[in-house]
């Protein structure tokens, strides 16, 4: 057991695994030498080479449709996408190309790509370094959506996604990479595809977040706490396949539930969360569920005003529980 | 009249024995047949789509011969049937997909026709959005470069797909890595109904091979003999480790875009006439007559095995069934939804099912 950061252990993770499976590969934009602008990739290049860490031109659907190919021929590649506000050139090679290729061949032919990306706010980076465009991605099916929060689910979720059949968008919120520790063992354990995770029990109220708003949950459940609300926290972890049990086991016991994300509200992630509570655990609300979620303009904008007015945090998400609670 | 001398010279240049030379005439005549009968399933109101690759099987055929089957690797486009047969697909395996049948070992009937597929030829795949097959050949390439599987991918697109940006990013880096890809552009002057000027300010898709560090060739796709040495060029040289080829094989197209299209709408009637006179059947059926590598007797017992490949394989694919509604939720992902797999059918089906929730339930 060692105390690793994010970014630490996704890196650690990639080297493990192409280790341990040399059909590995790792490509995208300054992953060589210079190791990632994050430097996830930090290391890989000296260790594996320019054949299994191949620097790319600045070309995004070809970073992915190239992998698709490559995967079709016995390869495993994990492409990295700069930023997610970049994957948008590749939109058609994921989900016309990845996200089909095993259905419209009725089974014959599979894509097992792992498409790393860095996303979300709160670190200056304005409309085009910042977005949460896991919504996209969640709506296709035969895509899988991972997005850890704790160094630990990172490794863990990270192998499962390598190891996996099919494509899987694997997203870490580029805030978390240094500000995030925890412990992580040594061990080859996996978390797998379609867990979510109780990360703190409690009785009053329910808290689903993923990514930072997992963490920013768990934060506004030790503001409830002091309240004397006591809020439990379940980690979506996998966005897709979800774990619909762990949240409505949740949601059933507590009878309310605030549903956090930070990309825009109309239409993003958590109005699904929303429409299952609905659905499947009516009879158990004891008020509506509530969102609270980035606002709706189109990006995340600059000046630091700015950002903090749009990101969701641990006192706003406190708020509305404490509202909720209340009702 | 050629003499007995120049017969035995006609594709000895190229190593092309007589026997291959009657094959690639085979290949052709076949899939213009299977392509001709398509057109009458439709017409018929038995199949409801048809897309047609007529004007293009020389080049097809001449560009493919000198593949490994079974070894190298195709990337189809929905032109392809004579690429397809060459490569090893059975006209049963063609004529199924017209009928969309449970069998179909491209989708099992989930595809339209034209969108091919058969893993166990190595043939990827075909889908819709146009050019991104492309990436897919350079991936392919790719692997097949790092693994020195010795293995040579081959794509096909249409001139109008060579304006999408994958065209680009795929030339692109199998320049850089010299990944053993050859690119075929089928340029039949028009992109459904936008002519060649419309789509390019340069008559020639070749030359867009030099700004990508390859070589770009241009042949006459109703030349079967000079396909062929063009395609096995690019890919011997693929073969060798010494990068990919854009090859530019000027066809016509002789059908409507689809069976959805009238191109009588955009096209003159002098135009029509000029793509039918380029036809690449009649003009290698010529070309091999006045060798002597075609007589009578063989072109009877062709022409024969023609009609009754058609007829089994129309005969066979009409007679298959079609896929069982409980097979349309399989393969959308490897592993069958366990439990915990959430997905929005499982979610909503017992109320669709049942007609709606009837009761409050659970909670009391």
């Amino acid at each position: 057991m060692a105390v690793r950061t994010m970014i630490d252990s996704i890196r650690e993770t990639l080297a493990d695994e192409m280790r341990r499976d040399e059909t590995i590969i790792v490509l995208g934009e300054d992953v060589g030498k210079k190791g990632g602008v994050f430097l996830a990739t930090d290391g890989l290049y000296d260790e594996f080479g320019g054949d299994r860490v191949i620097d790319t031109p600045l070309t995004e659907s070809m970073i992915i449709g190239a992998s698709i190919g490559a995967a079709i021929n016995g390869l495993r590649p994990v492409p990295e996408i700069q930023f997610a506000d970049f994957i948008m050139p590749a939109f058609n090679q994921i989900v016309s190309e990845a996200a089909r290729m095993r259905y419209r061949s009725n089974g014959a032919f599979s894509c097992p790509i792992t498409i790393r990306a860095p996303y979300g706010g709160g670190v200056h980076g304005a409309l085009y370094h910042s977005q949460s465009v896991e919504a996209f991605f969640s709506h296709v099916p035969g895509l899988k959506v991972v997005i850890p929060s704790t160094p630990h689910d990172a490794r863990g979720l990270l192998r499962s996604s390598i190891r996996d059949e099919d494509p899987v968008l694997f997203f870490e919120h580029k805030k978390m990479y240094r500000s995030v520790r925890g412990d992580v063992p040594d061990s080859d354990y996996v978390v797998p595809l379609g867990s979510a995770k109780v990360t703190r029990e409690g009785s009053q109220v329910t808290l689903v977040g993923y990514g930072l708003m997992a963490q920013y949950s768990l934060e506004a459940a030790d503001i409830l706490d002091s309240d004397g609300i006591r809020a439990e926290v379940v980690d979506v972890r996998c966005l897709r396949p979800l774990d619909t049990a762990t949240i409505l086991e949740s949601v059933r016991k507590t009878g309310k539930c605030v549903v956090v994300y930070e990309d825009n509200r109309f239409g993003g992630y958590g109005a699904e969360i929303a429409a299952i509570l609905a659905e499947e655990a009516f009879d158990y609300l004891d008020g509506p569920v509530v969102r609270v979620t980035g606002p709706d303009v189109p990006g995340v904008p600059y000046n630091h005003v700015l950002e903090d007015w749009f990101m969701p945090d641990p006192e706003r998400i406190a708020t509305a529980a404490r509202r909720l609670a209340g009702y | 009249m050629a003499t007995d001398a120049a017969t035995t010279q006609l594709g000895a240049d190229l190593g092309l024995t007589r026997a291959d030379l009657i094959e690639m005439y085979r290949l052709i005549a076949i899939t213009r047949a299977i392509d001709e009968r398509m057109w009458i399933l439709n017409r018929a109101g038995k199949i409801p789509f048809v897309i047609s690759g007529q004007g293009h099987e020389g080049a097809q055929v001449g560009l493919a011969y000198s593949l490994r089957k079974g070894h190298d690797w195709m990337v189809p486009y929905y032109r392809s049937v004579a690429s397809l047969i060459t490569f090893g697909m059975h006209p049963r395996e063609i004529m199924i997909a017209q009928f969309a049948k449970g069998v179909d070992p491209s989708s099992g009937g989930r595809q339209m026709p034209g969108h091919y597929g058969v893993k166990d030829r190595n043939i990827l795949s075909v889908s819709s959005p146009v050019t991104t097959q492309v990436l897919h050949a350079t991936g392919i390439a790719l692997a097949a470069k790092l693994r020195k599987t010795d293995q040579v991918a081959i794509t096909y697109t249409g001139e109008g797909s060579s304006n999408q940006g994958d065209f680009f990013e795929a030339l692109n880096f199998a320049g850089i890595h010299k990944l053993p890809v050859v690119f075929v552009v089928e340029n039949n002057g028009y992109a459904i109904s936008v002519p060649m000027s419309m789509q390019s300010s340069v008559p020639d898709i070749a030359m867009r091979g030099e700004g990508f560090g390859m070589p770009g060739v241009i042949v006459d796709g109703a030349d079967v003999l000079d396909c062929y040495r063009t395609g096995k060029e690019a890919i011997d040289r693929a073969r060798r480790g010494d990068g990919p080829t854009l090859i530019e094989a000027k066809v016509t197209r002789m059908t409507a875009h689809s069976s959805d299209d009238q191109q009588t709408k955009y096209r003159t009637a002098e135009d029509l006439q000029a793509g039918q006179e380029r036809d690449p059947l009649p003009r290698f059926r010529e070309e091999l007559r006045q060798a002597g590598v075609l007589d009578e007797a063989t072109e009877a017992k062709l022409l024969a095995e023609s009609k009754v490949v058609v007829e089994d394989a129309t005969d066979w694919a009409e007679s298959q069934s079609d896929p069982d509604p409980a097979t349309a939720q399989r393969h959308v992902y490897a592993d069958a939804p366990p439990a915990r797999m959430d997905d929005p059918f499982w979610q909503t089906e017992r109320f669709i099912g049942d007609g709606g929730p009837t009761s409050r339930g659970g909670a009391s």
